[in-house]
């Protein structure tokens, strides 16, 4: 697998690049690579060196997910701190005040664009994926490493309003060409 | 006369081809900035049929998307079905019976079989010949009529559950499948006496459209077009999946790059797709086509999933992310048209308008596919 290793090797060299080999028989792809928004394109020329093909280029909107995960995190702290009130009463202490739980505020929402990379002659898939904010969303492009990306990114702007810096044309690909709505964020409403 | 030469100047027109060229087959638009006969600029304007599949998967259940897999390439709808259930079986860990994988593989390459012939007949169709669209056609009615009796339906199959199938065959879908691989074999020879030897064919698809192997790969090209340009690729053998392993099959490559390449590989998988279906009549396992274990509702653990499979075009891939529920979270669907026709505006610079068809119906387009 000598694609593998050297995308491994050359990622090493990247700071925000977070590299986890992945099951394929579950997951369905080798590798899976999280970098910083600011790094897509030295990963596509690192890809591109490598010999693989892009596959597409998406998004995920994930939106709520940061609330939904500070009301885990509060639902947490509250069943730990009853837990603590109820041992202490057991113990037959008087039961402590309750301290009000603390918890940080939910985050940004994010939205999430991943890169598929594929080889033609390893078996080897790659995903490639960044974050970033959901009220800013912007990243470069990766369309002068890979032109075949142009399309995919037009498509990803139309469906998620995700811009792409430096982009050629990022007029509606798909959606009618007077489009100012982006059908997969999950609070759009038809 | 010098001074009239002299103040000739160049001035370029622009040509809309489509959306409702012939050529195109289905709504795609090409604008060219033409020289005369000669494209300076193509850009191919999408999105005609596009209803939004990937939206539509997200408010109905893993079950209910089904039927929309068999409606975006409807020439090689099993093959969508195909990557669709592979991809949410992986994603749900659901085992598949032996026979109900044989029958799947079975009925996709019949499936890839009539996409082929129908590309024969509307590719030759583009170019001018009238006659071997009546004799594909002609072949393509059986393979239709087959899969009817199995699938219950002709063009836009939803024909695969997950764990399984809708329907078993039976004793006459065996014999009618034997008898056409046999009549097909014996028609193969014909078409390519009739078609590829004849000298005005080889005169429109020699060199033309030349589409380099670096090129494929920069636009992520798959199928019989990077197989066209010499690159050994099929996800078949280089991502064995369903009971492909089993199977003993080549992968046709031609190392030219031009029309004509395409045109012979697609020709040469027609005879591996027999080859195929005639070792699955042959180790068709009893047993039953559902798994026992599979679940009702489908909930597949969060995370995302991909599955990749070959349809007749190339590359057909579903990115699947879970939350978890009983319906997906986010559906992408990764379309071999897609990226193949993204290489046409580069590829046709420089060719004649004419060439351009000729290159164009090589690539093997189904819009409804591209624009999802």
């Amino acid at each position: 697998m000598a694609a593998v290793e050297q995308v491994k090797t050359a990622l090493a060299g990247l700071e925000s690049a977070k590299v986890a080999a992945t099951a394929y028989g579950k997951k369905g792809f080798h590798l899976d690579v999280g970098v910083a928004p600011d790094d897509v394109v030295a990963v596509a020329e690192i890809m591109d060196r490598a010999g693989f093909f892009i596959e597409a280029v998406t998004g995920v909107d994930w939106l709520g997910e940061q609330a939904a995960k500070a009301a885990e995190a509060k639902k947490k702290a509250e069943a730990a701190a009853k837990k603590a009130a109820e041992a202490a009463a057991a113990e037959g202490g008087e039961a402590p005040a309750p301290a009000p739980v603390k918890v940080p505020a939910p985050g940004p929402d994010e939205m999430e664009v991943v890169y598929d990379f594929s080889h033609y002659q390893e078996t080897c898939r790659v995903a490639v994926r960044t974050r970033v904010l959901r009220s800013k969303p912007e990243l470069a492009t990766i369309s002068a490493v890979f032109p075949g990306a142009n399309w995919h990114e037009r498509e990803t702007h139309d469906f998620f309003g995700i811009r792409f810096i430096g982009h050629p044309d990022l007029s509606p690909l798909l959606l009618p060409e007077d489009a100012d709505f982006h059908p997969l964020l999950k609070d759009f409403k038809a | 006369m010098s001074h009239l030469a002299s103040d000739l100047h160049k001035e370029t027109f622009v040509l809309n081809m489509g959306p409702q060229h012939p050529a195109t087959h289905g709504v795609l638009r090409v604008k060219l900035v033409l020289d005369g006969e000669y494209i300076v600029e193509a850009d191919p304007v999408l999105g005609y049929i596009h209803r939004m599949h990937e939206k539509m998967g997200e408010n109905r259940t893993w079950a209910q998307f089904m039927p929309n897999t068999g409606r975006l390439d409807y020439l090689s709808a099993l093959s969508y079905n195909h990557g669709y259930v592979c991809a949410v079986e992986r994603a749900a860990g659901i085992e598949v019976p032996e026979r109900a994988e044989v029958i799947r593989v079975m009925t996709v390459e019949l499936n890839r079989i009539s996409s082929h012939l129908l590309w024969f007949g509307a590719y030759l169709l583009d170019l001018g010949g009238f006659t071997p669209l009546l004799y594909a056609f002609d072949d393509r009615e059986q393979i239709l009529d087959l899969l009817e009796s199995v699938t219950g339906s002709r063009l836009t199959y939803c024909y695969f559950r997950f764990g399984g199938l809708y329907n078993d065959i039976d004793d006459n879908f065996v014999t009618g499948l034997k008898a056409f691989v046999q009549r097909l074999r014996s028609r193969l020879p014909m078409y390519h006496t009739l078609v590829t030897k004849n000298i005005i064919l080889m005169k429109r698809l020699k060199d033309i459209g030349v589409v380099s192997a670096d090129m494929c790969r920069r636009y992520g090209a798959t199928g019989p077009v990077a197989r066209g340009s010499g690159i050994e690729y099929d996800v078949r053998k280089n991502e064995p999946y369903s009971a492909y392993p089993e199977f003993d099959f080549d992968i046709p490559v031609y190392p030219e790059g031009d029309s004509m390449a395409r045109y012979m590989v697609r020709m040469d998988e027609i005879e591996q797709s027999l080859r195929i279906i005639e070792q699955a009549i042959a180790k068709l396992p009893e047993g039953p086509i559902m798994a026992e274990k599979a679940p009702k509702i489908v909930k597949p653990a969060p995370g995302d999933y991909y599955q990749a499979v070959e349809a007749a075009r190339g590359s057909f891939g579903v990115r699947l992310v879970s939350d978890g529920t009983n319906t997906p979270y986010r559906l992408k669907l990764r379309s071999p048209s897609f990226c193949n026709l993204s290489l046409f505006a580069e590829a046709s610079q420089g060719m004649l308008v004419a060439d351009a068809i000729a290159f164009m119906g090589s690539l093997d387009l189904v819009i409804p596919e591209i624009d999802r």
